[in-house]
């Protein structure tokens, strides 16, 4: 028994002829950060919007908030992306659902996996900011209404702003797990890292020096993240605080 | 655009005795299989052992950074040739999807449940294990009589919640082709051009199933939790 490693593979042109395999490899890469971002974008604006909803304390908003977040976490993500990509264009009007199916690749796959991706990752980041304001003294709330703040002021300059450093390192390994989770988009067609080192094991059958390859790819683009997040987190980490908010043990990946 | 949901009814039958049946054996044995293992790195990387605590240590960091669909590649095509190396025999080995899908989930998650069943031990007061060896219990007798019980106890509802998410990620077992419940409902949906009704079932079942679970986990922790 014995495998055939070749490393040289990855200099060699692959079969669409756009480059080398690397390139291939690297251009899935830029694939993965892009879908991330954007999922992470909309993940941050709906989440900060619906955990901050379930700290008004009122019961038909909270109810409302709590279905949205039960309904995005029962399912699993695999089949809100089937759900995002065969289902959703055909619930919308005729030309609406044809237009989102005749969109050019990679958009065709990369507009629904950056709405499933960013809809399941917002749950997460509302129950973080959720779990940071109710950590708040409550003293903070009642003295920003005693000053004069509306509500929306309170949250807005006094609150939130505490919140965001509090919960920084926990929104940091939310990111990670964002930029783990868009492999998944390769079930619906879209050509991201995970995907093309898929392809390119069967184009050229070195099945480990691809895997190898995005391992490590993945791996840096962890480290990278990581290190870049520990000096914005030292930056703005909330004298008097000790460390993070979260190290209590959570499930989920 | 005309339903067909009659297709749910017709199919019934392969969803849940083949589909789900794959999907709850490989729940179940994976999270035992998992937290065994993982209970074993959580030792290993507490112990004062350097290279243990090392090797446990980059184990679940690595787990941890990497994609599930890579992890399930991965050993899909690991495992063949790994079982050749150990059986010394010539070609790689055939695994089946099975096969290939539990060993994968076991080591996966086992990365995970380190994390809690460490978190767990941590919580135990170090008087506890310092008690323990004063009344003469040696080490293997001071974890499994004193300390891992508590931490079991503690970190039930965790563990559990885990177990949970668990189950939704055994749906990625489509990537290599395996009829889960998943697969299955993919399978009837593409044979009979019914993806709608197929994913929006799929995706209902796995909803009811993953609410009750998680209602109950509630429950329990309720009921479970140590006042203290």
């Amino acid at each position: 028994m014995k495998y055939n490693w070749d490393w040289h593979i990855f200099a060699e042109l692959e079969p669409g002829a756009s480059g080398t395999y690397l390139a291939y490899l690297i251009g899935g890469l830029g694939w993965t950060v892009v879908t991330a971002l954007l999922a992470w974008t909309l993940a941050l604006a709906l989440g900060v919007l619906v955990g901050t909803l379930r700290t008004l304390g009122k019961p038909a908003i909270e109810k409302a908030c709590l279905a949205y977040t039960e309904l995005f976490r029962n399912i699993p993500l695999l089949v809100q992306m089937f759900l995002w990509y065969f289902v959703f264009p055909e619930l919308l009007p005729q030309a609406w659902g044809d237009a989102i199916k005749q969109m050019p690749p990679p958009w065709s796959s990369l507009v629904p996996a950056v709405l499933c991706l960013g809809l399941f990752m917002s749950v997460r980041v509302a129950e973080q900011v959720r779990s940071g304001i109710q950590a708040l003294p409550r003293g903070q709330r009642m003295a920003g209404l005693s000053v004069g703040l509306t509500t929306w002021q309170t949250y807005r300059y006094v609150l939130l702003p505490m919140v965001f450093r509090i919960i920084l390192p926990p929104l940091t390994s939310e990111f990670l797990n964002t930029i783990k989770n868009t492999s998944l988009a390769l079930t619906i067609g879209l050509m991201e890292l995970t995907g093309r080192a898929r392809a390119m094991q069967e184009f050229s059958f070195h099945v480990f020096e691809a895997f190898a390859a995005a391992t490590l790819i993945y791996l840096l683009v962890n480290l990278c993240v990581v290190l870049a997040m520990r000096r914005l987190e030292n930056h703005l980490r909330l004298p008097g605080y000790i460390g993070s908010a979260s190290n209590a043990p959570q499930a989920g990946h | 655009m005309n339903y067909d949901f009659d297709v749910i009814a017709r199919s019934w039958e392969y969803l849940f005795k083949e589909g789900m049946t794959f999907t709850l054996t490989l729940t179940a044995l994976s999270m035992v299989g998992g937290v065994v293992l993982g209970t074993a790195l959580a030792l290993m990387r507490l112990s004062s052992i350097k290279p243990l605590s090392a090797f446990a240590g980059a184990y679940v960091n690595l787990m941890r950074s990497l994609p599930l669909v890579l992890v399930i590649f991965w050993f899909f095509f690991l495992v063949p040739w790994l079982g050749a190396w150990v059986l010394g025999s010539k070609d790689p080995i055939k695994v089946g999807a099975f096969a290939s899908a539990l060993i994968t989930f076991t080591l996966f998650e086992a990365a995970f449940f380190c994390e809690i069943m460490r978190a767990g031990i941590q919580s135990i007061p170090s008087g506890q294990i310092s008690a323990a060896y004063a009344i003469g219990l040696n080490y293997r007798q001071a974890m499994s009589f004193v300390v891992l019980p508590q931490a079991f106890r503690n970190m039930l509802p965790v563990l559990l919640t885990q177990s949970i998410i668990l189950f939704q990620d055994t749906s990625l077992v489509y990537v290599i082709s395996s009829t889960d419940f998943l697969g299955a409902a993919s399978k009837v949906a593409n044979r009979d051009s019914r993806l709608l009704e197929m994913y929006t079932f799929a995706a209902l079942v796995y909803f009811v199933i993953c609410s009750l679970a998680s209602w109950g986990v509630r429950r329990l922790q309720a009921r479970t939790a140590i006042i203290r």
